[in-house]
């Protein structure tokens, strides 16, 4: 690339900029406003990209092919005689299943051992869409981006489909046999050479079977790790009231709450339910006039940071320092604390909060974020009970963990046994230690003395080339299991399809352990529970269970728990602080790499940086200021002597002194997804600092790495797509947002009034509620056959997500606010894109749908052009290649899949509209107010999306759109929206907000 | 114009000018320079031909186009094309119409050139098509699903006025030609040439019978091609002006449009006229008076085109309409100012110095500033339907566009495309009109022909 | 000098003119009406199938009712094609050993189903649903002719999106009491048009919707 773009970003000149703008200005992508421009440098060097469009773009596309197949796709080919089509009929109709008709079946999606209900739509027999399951605690029907990713790793043809020994195919029933002997040379031995490494377990019957191993072989030992594990949540528990215990939040009954560095609103067991919760306070307009308040302090920038009222962003090792500053504030004895580096500023800010909160005892809450030191957990469990919280929005339950332990402690055990040659057997279910553990333990060489290893996963990855045996496991939809919720609520997930590639499940590989031969899942899991539950009425409780998706009374006890160590004595971690910063974090959207194979999440834009298809080095623009880089330049990390490249993405909002980096990329073995996306941050990650740590350097490596963004542009021009007031302005301003922007009357068109006797849908989108999680964007992908396009594309701007999250910065370069905005086709009354298609393959519906018929495109593009919202998506190229058949099976059958060089967009999901509008006709009755939920609607767990029947007063959407702060997006074009929304406001508190005018 | 030079270089009589025009094709060998220049052409019809089976095979998306931009350089050449070919009906038709008899040594070629620059255009719309293969759906025609085109679309008018465009303009140039072709026929000496001059002359005897129906129906197709100029380009404009886009949404883009077509169209024919003339010694029959008339059209045309961009950047200011206002300062400043500099420079700037004579009657000089205009509208295209796409309302949306050698290679290809047919014809069809040249020659002395009695002059 | 064409050249160009115009003509009636011919959408041609299945023998011979086989066509987009357990419950006691259903025995013994070669083949772009037409008193008659006629059955309409839009937008054509939807002998009456137009309005037709694309295109 040229040079000019490794020129340091001039961010004095950039400040100064923006020091002459006030408050509320909107500026550029930095590139832009700093003027190191990438354009002139287009102009210059000509035409960068220019051969982008072959051959490197030919290999990925080889499995595009693969990924986004379609069963379809004939159907878009013109007129013309038809291939012979085969029917094939059941030989005996299975129960219940009436060809044509989807069957909702209720299971469970478990991560990090812990449950959220789902379920899951079943086309005969294929499941092709996860939804969330109303009935289960950590659901409430909503899904987040991993359960609605679930079911493309289901169907994932790189999934490993076969047992190996060493590498060769060999029978299931050849491993059984050959286990036999070590498993009798351990039971003399007792055991004592026979280790089981497994993730977190939740599971009820796993733990039981693994108390039967034990049993068996008194002396075996069973370690969990996770890499993105909560140990510091366990013994800050320990610390504070001398046992494990789990805790839970009740966000709805706090006024104020506040974040120590924790994304509690996007991720974690309980994320879901936080989402709803928080939202459901932060509704004001309608009648009601107070909101809660989110105070969040955070090491790097997250999406509740963004949703925050007031957000402070410093170091990873200055977050414990804010919180025993705020425990001092609350006036709790004992806490020391200890070296100070926050400003006085923030000080100020963190004795802000904490009077806001004592304003608000009982009724407020503080936490922790789950990568934080114990110590840190150990003193908010203080501060939240010296808040009189305990009890009232802090929940403390027995463990839901089927055995919690300090899960660094129990592999550091394992691999010391190892290298001391004390293990014989080493059986690994699920889990990738070779690729997760941290780097000082060096987990492969250590197993690498165990003369016999055998690994259960879903992949054959680095871990399953390390062992003897791989046994390719099957995935939980097609399975028998059970698991817990954060609340203990049990599940018992029952399988939707036989495993596609042989899979076997946990449980028939312990029973093989346990010298049980051929006995099922099935038969394990329900066996459990019938000794559980006792054989009376059985039958009946286990169909219910299955039906209901829960297990009634199954919620851990709730303690009342009271701290009993002494604040006193939790020492603040000596970290080391000097220099650089490094802070560790799961990646947004492929976790800790196990959905690095996942097509939809490696596209899916991670939260505010809009990367896809590749993680980066994350740092604050002073930061990169300093150092002298922009973005993409590849530099490379050294930390405790480890080095590893990284490209450099510069964020508004991340901490100065801050280097984020996220796991999951740059997998050695995965499938043809995964492979050759981004950098391993497990190289630098070791055990004494597993989140962050200081000391890091950097070094330029002079290299560029081209990173695909799916949002160039942040700033809103003085435009308002999203409209935002406080809390105060709003009360005496109520009709702000749309008098923001006058748009014209109804009259100024020349076309004639549609006329809607019957139904007219449309949609409202509370900004207030989103927080940008993107569960919407993966759920319309599943519902809607939309497929992904790979890196080069995406960097074209080709991505062919209908609905997209905007994230808008603004304000302070350093901790700019952010505004996120779901954005999808508006559907126009007065639709641009309807006038000039010359051959009416977009029109309007006699419903007030803006149709688009694939079938009818030519694509001559002209639609997309005229589309104010830029909402419109195009097939370039073939994007859905019907290659792979596991993927076919994914398909929603009511959807077509579109060929190359047709245009696409958000249809409202008009497949579910007719399938409700046939219901209703058969009955001869009127569509009911919420039986037609788009795919984004139900998966969103705010609930920011309502959607419906506007021609009726009495619906949700019609009552949502008479909200004061309904406002359309670009109504001044007199397009008319159907999809309007609501402004953003928040409630800051009027200390802070004098303090940050002042400054 | 009493005192300006002739139109035809003194000595000239009927015999010479036939002699001259038939002889290039009939009898004197071709020049080397033709096989030179149609030899690249043709590698670049080669290029073309494999640049538009790999869009075939693999889709549109091997272009640059993408969300926002999703028209790239192929609508950028169409229109650049179709203005070009605007030239040769209104040098035909227009100047015949007002009696411009200096018209008749350079109109075939100007109509050649309308006809082979309208048929690289029509192709654009076409191979742009995601699903090219269904193009017909364009078409009005009775089918079994029983559904139309939808009207409203101006890429339907467009369908209409460029194929009727074509259609006219090949029928004008066709006939025009008939009196030659018969010349042709009869000063064959091989057989097979005269049977083919014989056929395409479709048995033209030059009886007064002929040559009354001939003008009538010269006349009658000289009235129908001359609205076609004005409305080809306006229906084209519309394409833009009808959206609600900025920089596309605006109400003076047909007169600026075809504006703008005229002063390409005749800078494409100085572009060709001026090497062709020197390359086969026509000094005599294509004077400077010619080049300096055609030098002064373009300066006409160019200066409408200027006011153009002066109401442009005029109404984004005084609409007051946010998006307006960022739309002409993204084109002065934003990534694409370049191009935007550079347009003006080509169209409005260096054009200036064809008020100079010596410059406008200094082959070299003319040359130059035809190929900048030629850059120039190009550049235009460039600008508006580019840096208009590239930001509007949505800033999350904006993105760069960057062509791909695809992009280029049907680009040139089409050039390639052009160049071919043109020397085709120049060498296998009288590229002048002999009959109506013979008017341009003084028949006694003093007086010039008004070219009223011209056809009697047959053999 | 010599003539270059022989005299008949004045007639056979003009007359080849003519012929062109003709000829031009000639071939594209020519195209649209065997497009729109049964030779071309293959209607009104018996297919082949595994079993020689005769809708002929079990309808109008043993009166079989239409959803005895047909089940889901009531419930569910998909009319349902029988499972071979449907074809047993009969065949287990009569026919037993006709070799003609063979196929039907071991599909049933080897649990591998038969394949039917599909008669009435909807592009895929096209999403039909069989209950809502049912509900509203479409016979199967309507689409599917006289099946209880038909030996082996054949396609009886082109299925083209005209023929589809025939009935869409005018329904009171086709349009019979729920009671006789499956009724083959069904003759429609000579009041048709007013009686249709009364079943459009009391089964709550919306006609003007039914011309949406997306009433059939997702």
């Amino acid at each position: 690339m040229s040079k000019d773009r490794t020129h340091p970003l001039d961010i004095a000149s950039l400040r100064a900029k923006l020091g002459a703008t006030s408050g509320q200005h909107y500026w550029r992508s930095l590139e832009e406003l700093a003027g190191t421009k990438e354009f002139d440098e287009m102009l210059h060097r000509e035409f960068p990209r220019q051969a982008s469009e072959w051959p490197s773009s030919l290999d990925r596309r080889s499995f595009l092919k693969l990924m986004a197949a379609s069963l379809a796709l004939a159907g878009l080919s013109s007129c013309g005689v038809q291939p012979e089509e085969k029917i094939v009929p059941y030989v005996r109709t299975p129960e219940g299943v009436v060809p044509g008709l989807p069957l909702m079946y209720a299971t469970a999606f478990v991560m990090g051992g812990y449950a959220v209900g789902t379920l899951v739509r079943s086309h005969e027999g294929r499941p092709t869409k996860i939804e969330g399951n109303p009935a289960h605690p950590a659901s409430m029907g909503a899904t987040d981006i991993f359960m609605q990713a679930a079911i493309l790793t289901l169907y994932d043809p790189d999934r490993s489909q076969v047992v190996t020994r060493r590498g060769l195919v060999t029978p299931w029933e050849k491993f059984v046999e050959e286990i036999r002997p070590a498993l009798d040379a351990q039971l003399a031995l007792k055991g004592s050479g026979l280790r089981i490494l497994t993730e977190t377990i939740t599971s009820p019957t796993f733990a039981s079977q693994c108390r039967a191993l034990q049993q068996r072989f008194p002396e075996a030992r069973w370690h969990q790790y996770d890499a993105v594990g909560s140990d510091a949540v366990r013994e800050g528990a320990r610390l504070a009231f001398g046992s494990y215990l789990e805790t839970h939040y009740r966000i709805d009954a706090a006024d104020v709450i506040f974040s120590l560095d924790s994304d509690f609103l996007c991720y974690g067991p309980a994320s879901l339910r936080y989402s709803r919760e928080f939202a459901s306070r932060r509704k004001p307009g309608s009648g009601e006039k107070h909101m809660n308040r989110l105070y969040v302090v955070e090491s790097n920038a997250t999406n509740t940071g963004a949703s925050a009222d007031h957000r402070l962003p410093m170091k990873p090792s200055q977050i414990e320092q804010a919180a025993r500053l705020l425990a001092r504030e609350i006036g709790l004895e004992g806490v020391q604390v200890g070296s100070m580096t926050l400003s006085d500023g923030q000080q100020r800010w963190v004795a802000s909060a904490a009077k806001d909160l004592q304003a608000h005892r009982g009724a407020c809450v503080v936490i922790p974020g789950e990568y934080q030191a114990a110590s840190v957990h150990a003193i908010v469990h203080a501060v939240n009970q010296a808040l009189g919280n305990a009890g009232r929005t802090v929940i403390h339950t027995d463990p839901v963990e089927a055995r919690p332990e300090n899960q660094l402690a129990s592999l550091s055990a394992l691999v010391s046994d190892m290298n001391a040659g004390k293990v014989d057997l080493l059986l690994m279910v699920g889990g990738n230690p070779v690729y997760d553990a941290p780097a000082d333990q060096d987990f492969t060489k250590a197993m690498n003395n165990v003369p016999l290893r055998v690994h259960l996963g879903l992949y054959d990855d680095e871990t399953a080339s390390q062992s003897h045996w791989h046994i390719p496991q099957a995935h939980p939809l097609e399975t028998w299991s059970d698991a817990r919720a954060f609340d203990g609520t049990v599940t018992i997930m029952q399988p939707l399809i036989a495993p596609l590639f042989n899979g076997v499940s946990p449980h028939e590989l312990l029973s093989v352990f346990l010298g049980e031969t051929g006995v099922s899942s099935h038969d394990i899991v329900k066996n459990f529970w019938r000794s559980q539950q006792g054989d009376r009425g059985f039958e009946s409780f286990w169909q219910d269970a299955l039906n209901g998706g829960i297990v009634p009374a199954t919620a851990a006890a709730v303690r009342n728990a009271i701290v009993s160590g002494s604040p006193a004595s939790w020492a603040p971690a000596a970290a080391q602080t000097e220099g650089l910063e490094i802070a560790f974090r799961p990646d947004p959207t492929i976790w800790d790499g196990r959905f690095a194979n996942n097509g939809w999440l490696q596209e899916l834009p991670k939260p505010l940086t809009k990367l896809t298809w590749d993680n980066a080095a994350i740092m604050a623009p002073a930061t990169a200021q300093r150092l002298g880089l922009a973005t993409a330049d590849l530099v490379s990390l050294t930390y405790k002597g480890r080095t590893q490249n990284f490209p450099v993405f510069i964020l508004p909002g991340q901490p100065d002194g801050c280097v984020t980096v996220s796991f999951g990329y740059g997998r050695t073995r995965t499938g043809k997804v995964g492979s050759g996306t981004g950098f391993d941050a497990y190289r630098l990650r070791t055990s004494d600092a597993l989140w962050s740590g200081g000391g890091l350097s950097v070094q330029k490596t002079g290299e560029r790495y081209p990173l695909s963004v799916t949002q160039e542009h942040h700033a809103m021009e003085g435009r308002a797509p999203v409209r935002h007031a406080t809390l105060a302005d709003f009360l005496k301003h109520p009709e702000f947002a749309s008098e923001l922007v006058e748009a014209p009357a109804r009259e100024e068109t020349l076309y004639p009034e549609y006329k809607y006797e019957g139904y007219a849908w449309g949609m409202s989108i509370d900004l207030n509620a989103c927080t940008g999680c993107s569960a919407c964007v993966v759920a319309c992908q599943a519902e809607n056959n939309i497929p992904i396009v790979g890196k080069e594309q995406v960097a074209n701007s080709r991505e062919m997500h209908w609905l997209k999250i905007d994230q808008y910065f603004s304000g302070d370069l350093d901790n700019p606010r952010v505004d996120s905005q779901p954005r999808m086709c508006v559907h126009c009354e007065n639709a641009p894109c309807e006038v000039v298609c010359p051959v009416a393959a977009t029109v309007h519906d006699s419903e007030g749908l803006n149709v688009m018929v694939y079938n009818r495109c030519v694509g001559t593009r002209y639609c997309s052009n005229n589309c104010p919202y830029k909402v419109r998506r195009f097939n370039f190229l073939e994007y859905s290649d019907n290659q792979a058949l596991t993927f076919a099976m994914q398909k929603n059958p009511d959807v077509s899949v579109r060929s190359r060089g047709v245009m696409e967009k958000c249809t409202y999901c008009v497949q579910r509209i007719s399938a409700a509008r046939i219901e209703a006709k058969k009955e001869d009755r009127p569509i009911r107010d919420g039986e037609v939920v788009t795919a984004c609607q139900s998966a969103c767990p705010a609930q920011a999306i309502v959607f419906g029947d506007i021609n009726d007063m009495k619906t949700k959407v019609r009552q949502s759109k008479s909200d004061p702060r309904t406002y359309g997006l670009l109504a001044e074009l007199n397009t008319r929206p159907r999809t309007t929304y609501l402004a953003k406001v928040t409630n800051p508190n009027p200390e802070i907000e004098e303090e940050s005018h002042s400054s | 114009m009493t005192n300006a030079p002739p139109l035809v270089a003194p000595g000239n009589t009927y015999a010479t000018v036939t002699e001259k025009v038939a002889g290039d094709v009939l009898t004197r060998p071709t020049p080397r320079a033709w096989f030179v220049v149609f030899g690249v052409a043709f590698l670049l019809v080669m290029v073309f031909l494999g640049a538009v089976s790999y869009l075939f095979a693999r889709g549109v998306g091997i272009w640059g186009v993408r969300i926002p931009i999703a028209w790239g350089y192929a609508i950028v050449n169409f229109v650049w094309w179709i203005g070009i070919g605007h030239a040769g009906t209104l040098i035909s038709a227009i100047l015949l119409l007002l009696h411009q008899h200096w018209r008749n040594s350079i109109n075939r070629f100007a109509e050649a050139m309308t006809l082979f620059a309208v048929a690289c255009a029509g192709m654009f719309p076409i191979l742009h098509l995601g699903r090219p293969w269904l193009f017909y759906w364009l078409f009005p025609f009775p089918n079994p699903m029983n559904i139309w085109p939808q009207f409203r679309s101006p890429l339907i008018w467009d369908v209409f006025a460029v194929s009727t465009y074509a259609t006219i303009s090949f029928v004008y140039w066709y006939v025009g030609m008939i009196p030659d072709l018969a010349s042709m026929r009869d000063r064959a000496k091989k057989r097979w040439v005269q049977v083919v001059f014989g056929m395409l002359s479709l048995g033209w005897r030059g009886a007064a019978r002929h040559w009354h129906r001939y003008e009538t129906v010269y006349l009658l197709l000289a009235g129908l091609a001359t609205p076609l100029v004005v409305s080809v380009h306006s229906v084209v404009s519309f394409d833009f002006a009808i959206s609600i886009l900025p920089g596309w949404h605006s109400t003076i883009f047909p007169p600026y449009f075809v504006a703008g077509a005229i002063y390409s169209g005749f800078a494409m024919v100085l572009t060709l006229v001026i090497p062709v003339r020197k390359l086969y010694g026509l000094e005599g029959f294509i004077t400077l008076r010619h080049l300096d008339y055609m030098a002064k059209v373009m300066l006409a045309t160019g200066l409408i085109v200027a006011y153009g961009y002066l109401m442009e950047a005029f109404f984004a200011w005084y609409s007051g309409n946010p998006y307006e206002r960022f739309m002409m300062f993204n084109r002065a400043a934003g990534p694409y100012a370049l191009g935007y500099w550079a347009l003006i420079l080509c169209n409005i700037l260096l054009p200036q110095l064809l008020w100079i004579k010596a410059v406008r009657q200094h082959m070299v000089g003319l040359f130059v500033i035809s190929i900048i205009v030629n850059i120039g509208m190009w550049l235009e295209r460039f600008v508006i339907v580019i840096t208009s796409l590239h930001r509007d309302f949505i800033p999350s949306e904006w993105a760069m566009y960057y062509p791909t050698i695809w992009d280029w290679a049907t680009f040139f290809g089409t050039i390639g495309l052009f160049l071919a047919l043109m020397f085709l014809f120049i060498r296998f069809l009288p590229m002048m009109s002999m009959f109506e040249l013979r008017q341009l020659i003084p028949v006694n002395g003093d007086r010039r022909g008004n070219g009223t009695d011209g056809g009697a002059h047959g053999r | 000098m010599a003539q270059i064409f022989h005299p008949s050249m004045k007639v056979i160009s003009k007359a080849s003119i003519v012929a062109l115009v003709i000829i031009i003509g000639a071939l594209s009636l020519a195209g649209v009406l065997s497009y729109r011919s049964s030779y071309y959408t293959s209607a009104s041609e018996p297919r082949e199938q595994v079993v020689p299945f005769s809708h002929e023998h079990h309808v109008s011979g043993l009166g079989i009712d239409c959803r005895y086989c047909h089940t889901s066509v009531e419930k569910s987009s998909f009319a349902g094609i029988p499972p071979t357990s449907t074809c047993m419950t009969c065949h287990s006691q009569v026919w037993t050993g006709s070799p003609l259903l063979a196929p039907v025995r071991e599909s049933y013994r080897t649990n591998t189903p038969l394949l039917w070669n599909r008669v009435n083949d909807l592009p895929d772009f096209v999403f039909f649903n069989h209950s809502i037409h049912i509900s509203k008193g479409m016979g199967c008659q309507t689409c599917h002719g006289q099946v209880d006629q038909m030996p082996l059955v054949w396609r009886q309409e082109s299925l083209y999106m005209s023929w589809c839009l025939d009935c869409h937008r005018q329904p009171e054509k086709n349009i019979r009491p729920r009671s006789e939807v499956f009724n083959m002998k069904y003759k429609a009456p000579q009041n048709q048009e007013e009686l249709g137009l009364k079943l459009v309005k009391e089964y709550s037709v919306k006609t003007k919707q039914l011309s949406d694309c997306s009433i059939c295109h997702r």
